[in-house]
């Protein structure tokens, strides 16, 4: 492995600081590592020439003396993000050939930053799952194995190729986007660190939506500070995006601090579900310890209406993704399939342009939209949707941030749970309270499963207070000290 | 809710999307296991419950009254499928 | 109340009319490209009227104002909190699958429309509600044998939907409840109005029943683009659903689609099956929020409307209320009214202007901001009238000159002598002159027949090519022949 490509964004910064290298070598380090890792899959479109254009033009930057937030820093890019001029998938067939004429306001905020672009990461076709396994661009292979297993492991989803090519060291860092947990369950599946910011802090602008009112990009990294880093160079308030909030960006690193002492750390009752495994419980403890060691103040909480923030969200996403995704009908991009009519075109468009999963989402939240249904399902779930953000508006004003685990399992095989929709939606039963409410969370690795696998927990912080959940994480993530490597890493 | 392969009919059609009618029968199954599921939310009491519009708690923002965007003709159709002199061509539309 | 006579007895129909008025904005509702009419294809386009993937929509602010303005203009109650929903469907000039509209909570509430009608009488019509949404894209199909095209140019554009209650009864109503919300409209500045540009749409829901029963079943025939359309095709629908109904059928609830060629509509059935709009709030807006003073400063900033301006009219000039009614039909009209009446008879004002001056300006195809003859003109043509420089009759000739050669009155009166002979010593002889070369007219006068008397003043007007003043023609006649 070369050691370029082991470092951390921190790391390579402060080297690019110094001088001890370029963009341009940092950059090629991983063009290669990208390369040698195409058996993942993790890349749905790699841009190597852009990527050493880019990191030519950050060299000069440099010199003259204008380095930013990420300057020289090669990166992956969610394929969900439109990038001008390069192909922008969302893994599904209905967008191919999609060049967009223009740049997502969060992708813009990072080249204006200085990053350079490697490629589209793969993920779930339009973000709608929990392994990476609906993209119409095939799988992605997890890089960890199971002890003595070789059978190839899921990276979680939706964001598994950026999780995938953090973790195997192709990229320093990646976005995501997280609805219900599509960020911070595959970080946890990957044993890197993924956050998923307060609703409204990340524009949506120019990211292929899925559930608008869910929507959020983030960063995926090795390291807390990494995605303290990266976290201030993607958020930002865009008037083109009517839920982005005027808040000012802080420096988030600065709130690395390592002390917590007197923080209040509440403990959800309800999160001990059934089903979780006892590694996970302990994992769970283990990490209370850590934080109680550190100084802060443990508290149990109740989030009442944790049960049903599941069958919430599949109410809520579906029903606004199937409206979302009325635009791919064959008229002004992406895929057409012929029809003699203009119905018979939209029909057979749509029924070969989306996979399985998304043409299943689309049915059930029209479903539940429709006439006679809408009380009794999407207007319900608008209500328990205030349940449960009044659980935590309620929580918050005992506690400062919240730890959960980030999944209730550590990853699973390529092809299990593929035939059982709901036991793969139960996959995000600790994140998708929280997407609800709007909350930002981080996935920390904190430990190994019995067979070797990462395994993640999760801190819950208040809205637009990223960086006490940033102070937080840090310190877990001293504690845990996780330094296990995948069995696969780009070379 | 079970959901009958006649209703899967009627929901793809109204999504405009084409599901073959030996499809029908299984997805009709998965549909209502999904909302079966999804019924749990009945057992909670929400009378007198708001629905949430919306996570972020400020005034929906307004833009001055500017001509700011537009006149890319070439843009908007960069991606069509099929144009034709700088429209969209689509099968034709019997009203 | 307006009955149709069947085979089977009377009949009474019952109108509610949807208007779809394009609001006056530089830009769209959500995007920020141009609103303007008659573009090349496509190029009034942004990212995101085209619904390209992440693209979202920014609320414009003056629309906002604008569909307020309007509620305020109507009378009708403003909702400080109004919420955006999707409605979803299909359609190739819909490039988002949804149309951006408000649904269960609109930005005006209930409101009145008072119709003024041919013979003078008034009658309120409810307003039920008014609301914001997007326009859609055009397909045309004309171009290409087995394509439509799609422009997208006015995807987007922001219309107020204005929807009454089911108070008119008659076409004619119909007809006055379209003149006058356009009127107000333009008195508000928030819509043209230009039924012809397709800037004002209507959708018509009718339904008929024997006088004194409940409601019968409707139908919506939609697409009717002007207002004589809107009477024919409600007069056709009327016929037809009394048809079916004497012949023992029964209407069926549908949309309609009315077609100006032919003057007939037909059922759009195939086009519905099922429709299901699927309304939910737009999660990538919030709900729009006003404030009560900003309502306040838009209230005061509001002109006087119609209905106002007439009553001041009739209050303040004394005009009759049938007068007053064409003069503030029209925003400009009424303005130049104003200026012209200023400081003189405000009677003599509206006779000329709803006279002689309407009929120049129908004859040559002028409007009020190209005629020859402005009001300021033709103030100068009254005021030699009032003055008694000239008489009412001579004033008709001058101006007819004053619109041939854009002259004022008074240079052509003086260019032409055509000045009022108001010298009583002048007439006098003239008409000594006349009296004493016609005997037996005067005998006829002294024999008790009055109506020679107007003989008599025509000669002294022949003799004076018109000029003299007819009062003091009359006088010295009388004194004259005694």
């Amino acid at each position: 492995m070369s050691a370029l490509t082991d470092l951390t964004i921190a790391e390579a910064r402060d080297l690019l600081a110094k001088g001890e290298t370029s963009s341009k070598e940092l950059t090629e380090a991983h063009i290669g590592a990208m390369e040698a890792a195409r058996s993942l899959n993790a890349f749905i479109t790699e841009t190597p020439e852009k990527a050493l254009q880019m990191a030519e033009a950050s060299d000069k930057r440099r010199k003259a003396g204008e380095a930013g937030v990420l300057e020289g820093l090669p990166i992956g890019m969610k394929d969900l993000f439109c990038t001008e001029g390069v192909l922008t998938t969302a893994a599904s067939h209905i967008l191919d050939g999609f060049h967009p004429p223009y740049e997502s306001t969060v992708s813009e905020n990072m080249w204006n930053a200085g990053a350079v672009l490697l490629g589209k990461t793969n993920l779930d076709e339009f973000a709608m799952g929990s392994s990476n396994m609906t993209s119409h661009y095939g799988g992605v292979e997890s890089p960890w194995r199971r002890s003595g297993d070789n059978r190839p492991l899921v990276p979680g989803g939706s964001s598994g190729g950026s999780a995938a090519a953090v973790a195997a060291r192709c990229a320093l860092g990646a976005t995501g986007t997280d609805t219900g947990g599509s960020i911070r369950q595959p970080a946890a599946f990957c044993g890197i660190v993924g956050l998923k910011p307060t609703y409204g802090r990340c524009s949506r602008w120019g990211i292929v939506a899925f559930a608008s009112s869910l929507d959020q990009a983030g960063p995926m990294t090795r390291t807390v500070r990494d995605s303290a880093i990266m976290l201030r160079a993607m958020a930002g308030y865009d008037p083109k995006d009517s839920t982005s909030v005027n808040v000012p960006v802080p420096d988030y690193e600065k709130a690395l601090t390592g002390n917590i002492k007197g923080m209040k750390v509440g403990i959800p009752k309800e999160y001990r579900v059934e089903g979780m495994s006892e590694e996970i419980d302990q994992l769970w403890l283990k990490g209370i310890k850590w934080l109680e060691e550190a100084g802060a103040e443990v508290v149990e909480i109740s989030l009442p209406h944790t049960r049903y923030a599941l069958p919430t969200y599949y109410i809520i996403a579906p029903a606004e993704a199937s409206s979302n995704l009325a635009r791919y009908d064959g008229v002004r991009y992406g895929l057409r399939e012929e029809g003699k009519t203009l119905d018979a075109m939209y029909e057979a468009t749509r029924g070969r342009g989306f996979g399985a999963e998304v043409q299943r989402r689309i049915l059930i939240g029209t479903y539940v939209l429709s006439a006679g249904y809408y009380d009794a399902y999407y207007n319900k779930a608008r209500k328990v949707r205030s349940l449960i953000a009044g659980d935590f508006a309620k929580a918050y004003e005992k506690v400062d941030v919240i730890l959960t685990p980030t999944a209730p399992s550590a990853a699973f095989s390529m092809g299990e749970k593929m035939d059982d929709p709901i036991a793969m939606y139960l996959l995000d039963v600790f994140t998708v309270p929280a997407s609800l409410a709007g909350l930002p969370g981080i996935s920390i690795p904190a430990g190994l499963s019995t067979d070797g696998l990462p395994l993640g927990l999760q801190l819950l912080g208040k809205a637009f207070d990223e960086e006490t959940l940033i102070r937080a994480a840090g310190v877990l993530e001293e504690a845990a000290g996780f330094k296990a490597t995948p069995a696969f890493l780009a070379v | 809710m079970s959901v009958d392969k006649e209703t899967v009919a009627k929901i793809a059609r109204l999504a405009r999307v084409r599901v073959d009618e030996s499809h029908e029968e299984a997805l009709a199954k998965e549909l209502s296991n999904i909302l079966g599921w999804i019924e749990q939310l009945s057992e909670l009491d929400t009378d007198g419950v708001e629905p949430m519009t919306s996570v972020v708690s400020m005034q929906l923002p307004l833009r001055d009254d500017k001509v700011t965007d537009g006149g890319y003709p070439d843009k908007v159709t960069a991606n069509a499928p099929e144009a034709a002199h700088g429209f969209y061509a689509v099968p034709k539309v019997v009203e | 109340m307006s009955l149709i006579k069947g085979k089977t007895g009377e009949w009474e129909m019952v109108i509610g009319l949807e208007v779809h008025a394009q609001v006056i904005s530089e830009s769209k509702l959500f995007s920020g490209a141009s609103t303007e009419f008659g573009a090349e294809p496509n190029s009034q386009v942004s990212l995101v009227d085209a619904a390209m993937p992440g693209m979202l929509p920014v609320l414009n602010k003056y629309v906002v104002e604008q569909a307020v303005r309007t509620g305020l203009g109507l009378k009708a109650k403003i909702n400080l909190t109004s919420v955006f929903e999707r409605k979803n469907y299909f359609y190739a000039d819909l490039p988002q699958g949804y149309q951006i509209s408000q649904y269960l909570h609109p930005i005006v509430g209930e409101g009145t429309i008072i119709l003024d009608l041919e013979n003078g009488d008034t009658r309120e019509v409810g307003i039920e509600r008014l609301h914001l949404e997007q326009d859609a894209g055009k397909s045309i199909h004309d171009q290409h044998p087995t394509q439509s095209y799609i422009d997208l140019n006015r995807s987007g554009v922001a219309l107020m939907e204005i929807v009454s209650k089911p108070d008119m009864r008659s076409a004619e109503e119909a007809g006055a409840y379209l003149r006058k919300l356009r009127t107000i409209l333009r008195y508000l500045g928030t819509c043209d109005g230009n039924m012809d540009e397709g800037s004002m749409r209507a959708d018509v829901n009718l339904s008929v029943r024997r006088p004194g029963e409940p409601l019968g079943t409707r139908t919506e025939t939609k697409n009717v683009n002007s207002i004589r359309f809107v009477q024919q095709a409600i007069e056709a629908e009327a016929k037809r659903q009394i048809a079916v109904l004497e012949e023992g059928g029964t209407i069926v609830q549908e949309t309609r689609l009315f077609d100006g060629m032919t003057g007939k509509s037909r059922s759009m059935r195939s086009k519905e099956e099922a429709h299901d709009y699927r309304y939910f709030p737009d999660p990538d807006l919030l709900p729009l929020e006003l404030d009560t003073a900003w309502v306040e400063t838009i209230k005061v900033s509001l002109p006087e409307l119609p209905d106002e301006k007439k009553a001041r009219f009739v209050k303040d000039f004394g005009l009759p209320i049938y007068d007053a009614g064409v003069l503030v039909a029209d925003r400009d009209t009424a303005a130049f009214f104003e200026t012209v009446a200023k400081g003189r008879d405000p009677k003599l004002a509206a006779n000329w202007l709803i006279g002689d001056y309407f009929a120049a300006l129908n004859r040559s195809g002028a409007d009020l901001h190209t005629a020859p003859v402005d009001a300021k003109k033709l103030g100068g043509l009254l005021d030699l009238i009032a003055d008694g420089t000239i008489s009412g009759r001579i004033a008709k000739e001058v101006f007819e000159e004053m619109w041939e050669s854009g002259q004022e009155a008074g240079a052509i009166v003086e260019a032409k002598g055509l000045k009022q002979i108001s010298d009583s010593s002048a007439i006098e002889g003239l008409v000594d002159e006349i009296i004493a070369g016609n005997p037996g007219q005067v005998e006829q006068f002294k024999g008790g027949n009055e109506k020679i008397l107007g003989w008599f003043v025509g000669q002294v007007m022949k003799a004076t090519q018109g000029k003299a003043n007819p009062g003091l023609v009359n006088e010295v006649l009388r004194k004259k022949l005694g």
